[in-house]
């Protein structure tokens, strides 16, 4: 066994405050301008927090899936601004940084169950995708890595379904929105595309209308208000008797259909 | 970036043992799974919840004699922010509504959704924006019996028998019974299910499964949930009002003892204001930012177990607050990831866990809690963890074991957003295994409520994290979200049907409750600068607090 291996910790884990390594280098940015010396290896977010700030906005999951905290910033001297998610993006030297928690942008009420997924019903909801100028602007905006501009043009010409599949991984951060010269609000558009798509361009499960059918009949209240009132040493012996279905289970059917 | 030279050397083990792996689970042999008998002893003597430090008896309201973790009895056992003698009802600004849903993740929502399908004005308040939740955080699956060789009957099983048999069993019959349903609700919204070209769900297994029920949406499936449903809901502005960056710090009561609003704080302009409701839904989720015993949390920014703390001042028992998740895998490397949570879909594709000399040492698909155990035995008792550069301990989950297993693009397509957060620094996870860690991941406790989600307090509704008893002392993947979906839907309705059903509106609001909780205090003796709901954890450093000479802390907030 090695010594690293056997090396043996006191502490096991500790919270959410930042952990720095010994002489941890600090460097300058700027928070809106002004100057704080900060530990080189946080995220924007917690280099904030070091600084003394308290999050009431600009702070949700700190794990970039809510889309709570967009930032931009420059570096000292460089004429590109650069777009990020506070607690996805490490700090940098001379990085000048402000924060864009909140963006105004236009949502459409609509009745899903009223609409068809076709291009004619999003342009209808969202008039101004049709003054998208191409410059891809909102693409370079987007912290997620979302070829923004192409769902826009996906929406134009109709084609909800890739819309609705490009603009997947879209945390609605507004970022592009903010950009967007021709004022569209993406991200709402996207919603609407994938909703379309989800409602009624995928295919329906057939087999889950199936069983929605089933247990409305009350098909498994018998079994299920019997499960509730089993003793332990019942429910232990058929949770350890229960077959299991194998990883590559193509094919596979359980040998006891009793309670299918 | 990357790892280490260090870490580098120690992933060559990982390696020379990968191929090996790889084909005895192509033929379908895997490392053992425990016995009941040595599930129950590894949890007894390795998981944080066993452990005699860090808890301690709770000495005012419901649950009065109980031991929970101390970080958890400080904000149950504390003052309310506003003393109810300070509170003028006459002047404080009131809205008037059917039903307040207190709570926008996607339990509050889903409640909310319900409430006005039925009939109801809902005003939904939540502190953050909406959908500021652990809702969007969890990635990996919806659990559902809706295919043929599966049925609620072994949903139930898996569910109770993955709680050690400790789950309330009514609780978990109405959870496994209206999956399916909600599964077919979230499908008509809209939602974008992964799924076979003919309609049928793709499927997989989860910790301790015994059929293959986890639905899910890439890797982003609560984020997928969530923007649905908020998107619904603001889709019916005449009916849902949503209040951001209004938190509720107490519920109301009028004379009878119904529930009949809350006292909510304008977190930015620091006021409070009164809303009135004919019922209230309580869904304000966990407590993963308490950082019990001083764990990293996978956890949301507003995890602070608020509704825990007024509903227990409102007169609701707590049931299994003994008992807290600590997801196997968390990223333990880099530090920026650190906490940051690494689905239970990882090793549902085939990924195994590895010790610092490459070996596998627990089955993949142990139930969660049984999992954690495991790897901390594996690192605390055996040594056989792998220390980061900061003194943290990980063990390695051989994530590049999929692109072989599933096929060249499976990490890119199913777990996209984990890719893209360790190529960020350098890792690149179709290549190199992840570095992971038990994290503080979910209040298993919570809230004592029946099948129909009312709570002891009549009108007071609660779903989700807040409430306990479904997943008893230890959940199984993929019911959180089948959980907040089940219960958040069954709240709204019976809300809804609560609030028309009243005779006559609700009397005058009162906090006499919370008087009486006050008094109980004192008797105790409990320190007088302890105030909750908490709101917001505090991550100033001591530093900064030191200079902060005039500043003043209201609790945790500044």
């Amino acid at each position: 066994m090695s010594a690293q291996a056997t090396k043996k910790i006191e502490v096991i884990a500790s919270g959410d405050r930042p952990i720095l390594p010994e002489g941890a280098r600090t460097v300058p940015v700027y928070i809106m301008g002004k100057k704080y010396l900060l530990p080189e290896t946080l995220t924007i977010q917690k280099a904030i927090e070091y600084a003394g700030y308290q999050f009431i906005r600009a702070c949700g999951c700190r794990g970039g899936i809510c889309g709570a905290c967009p930032t931009v910033w420059r570096i000292q001297g460089d004429f590109q601004l650069h777009f990020g998610l506070a607690c996805q993006t490490v700090i940098q030297e001379n990085m000048i940084l402000a924060q864009i928690p909140f963006f105004p942008a236009n949502k459409a009420v609509y009745d899903l169950e009223a609409l068809e997924a076709t291009g004619e019903v999003v342009a209808a909801l969202y008039p101004e995708i049709m003054k998208c100028v191409g410059c891809n602007t909102c693409t370079r905006a987007c912290p997620m890595d979302i070829d923004v501009m192409e769902y826009i043009n996906a929406a134009m010409r109709g084609d909800v379904a890739r819309a609705a599949r490009v603009s997947f991984d879209c945390i609605q951060c507004g970022l592009c929105s903010a950009r967007c010269p021709a004022q569209i609000a993406h991200y709402h558009v996207a919603q609407l595309c994938r909703r379309l798509y989800g409602k009624y361009i995928l295919p329906r499960a057939a087999h889950l209308e199936k069983r929605v059918e089933e247990i409305q009949a009350g098909k498994y209240d018998g079994v299920l208000e019997d499960l509730a009132r089993m003793d332990h040493e019942e429910l232990r012996k058929r949770y350890v008797e229960r077959e299991i279905e194998p990883l590559d289970s193509t094919g596979w059917e359980p040998e006891d259909k009793t309670y299918l | 970036m990357g790892y280490t030279p260090e870490m580098k050397e120690l992933i060559k083990r990982v390696e020379a043992t990968r191929a090996e792996r790889i084909e005895r689970t192509r033929r379908g042999e895997y490392f053992p799974a425990m016995t009941l008998e040595e599930r129950e002893e590894v949890l007894r003597k390795f998981h944080p919840d066993y452990k005699p430090e860090g808890r301690r008896e709770v000495r005012v309201g419901p649950n009065k004699g109980e031991v929970y973790p101390e970080e958890f009895v400080d904000v149950l056992e504390a003052y309310p922010r506003i003393p109810p003698e300070r509170v003028d009802f006459s002047v404080l600004p009131t809205h008037t509504t059917d039903v307040l849903v207190i709570g926008g993740g996607g339990g509050g929502t889903a409640a909310a959704l319900l409430a006005s399908d039925n009939g109801c004005r809902v005003i939904l308040a939540t502190k953050l924006r909406h959908g500021d939740a652990n809702t969007v955080m969890a990635e990996g699956g919806i659990q559902g019996a809706d295919q043929e060789v599966d049925s609620p009957y072994f949903h139930f099983l898996d569910t109770i028998g993955g709680g050690h048999f400790t789950n309330r069993p009514d609780l978990v019959a109405a959870l496994t019974r209206d999956a399916p349903l909600v599964i077919s609700w979230l499908e008509s919204l809209g939602m974008m299910f992964d799924k076979l070209p003919d309609g049928r769900m793709r499927v997989r297994h989860g910790g301790g499964t015994s059929r293959k029920r986890m639905h899910s949406a890439g890797d982003m499936t609560g984020s997928e949930i969530m923007r649905v449903l908020r998107d619904e809901a603001r889709n019916r502005p005449d009916r849902i009002e949503v209040m951001e960056f209004s938190a509720a710090v107490e519920i109301l009561k009028d004379a009878q003892g119904r529930a009949c609003g809350a006292l909510l704080y304008n977190m930015e302009t620091e006021e409070y204001f009164v809303v009135r409701s004919k019922a209230v839904v309580l869904a304000t989720g966990g407590f993963g930012r308490l950082h019990i015993q001083g764990f990293a949390t996978t956890n949301h920014y507003g995890a602070t177990a608020d509704g825990l703390v007024m509903g227990y001042r409102a007169g609701v028992p707590l049931d299994f607050m003994h008992s807290t998740q600590y997801h196997p895998t968390g990223a333990a490397y880099p530090e920026q990831n650190v906490g940051l949570l690494i689905t239970e879909k990882v090793r549902g594709l085939g990924a195994n866990l590895l010790n610092v000399h490459g070996e596998q040492f627990v089955f993949e698909r142990e139930p969660r809690d049984v999992e954690s155990a495991a790897i901390i035995r594996e690192c605390v008792e055996r040594g056989n963890g792998i220390v980061t550069p900061v003194g943290r301990y990980g063990v390695w989950l051989d994530s590049p074991m999929i692109e072989e297993l599933e096929g060249p693009g499976t990490i890119e397509r199913e777990l996209p957003a984990k890719f893209v957060q360790f190529m960020r620094y350098g890792i690149d996870i179709r290549k190199e295994p992840m570095l992971v860690y038990p994290t503080l991941h979910y209040q298993n406790g919570g809230l004592k409520i029946t099948p129909d989600a009312e709570t002891a307090v009549p009108g007071l509704f609660a779903a989700g994290e807040v409430t306990g008893g479904v997943h008893g002392e230890n959940r199984l993947m993929g019911n959180s979200l089948l959980d907040i979906t089940v219960f958040g839907r069954r709240a709204g309705r019976n809300a809804a049907e609560y609030a028309k059903g009243l005779a006559e509106e609700p009397g005058e609001p009162t906090l006499d409750h919370v008087r009486e909780f006050v008094r109980e205090l004192e008797e105790a003796g409990v320190d007088p600068s302890r105030i909750s709901p908490m709101l917001l954890p505090d991550y100033t450093t001591p530093d900064v607090k030191m200079r902060q000479l005039t500043a003043h802390y209201h609790g945790t907030i500044r």
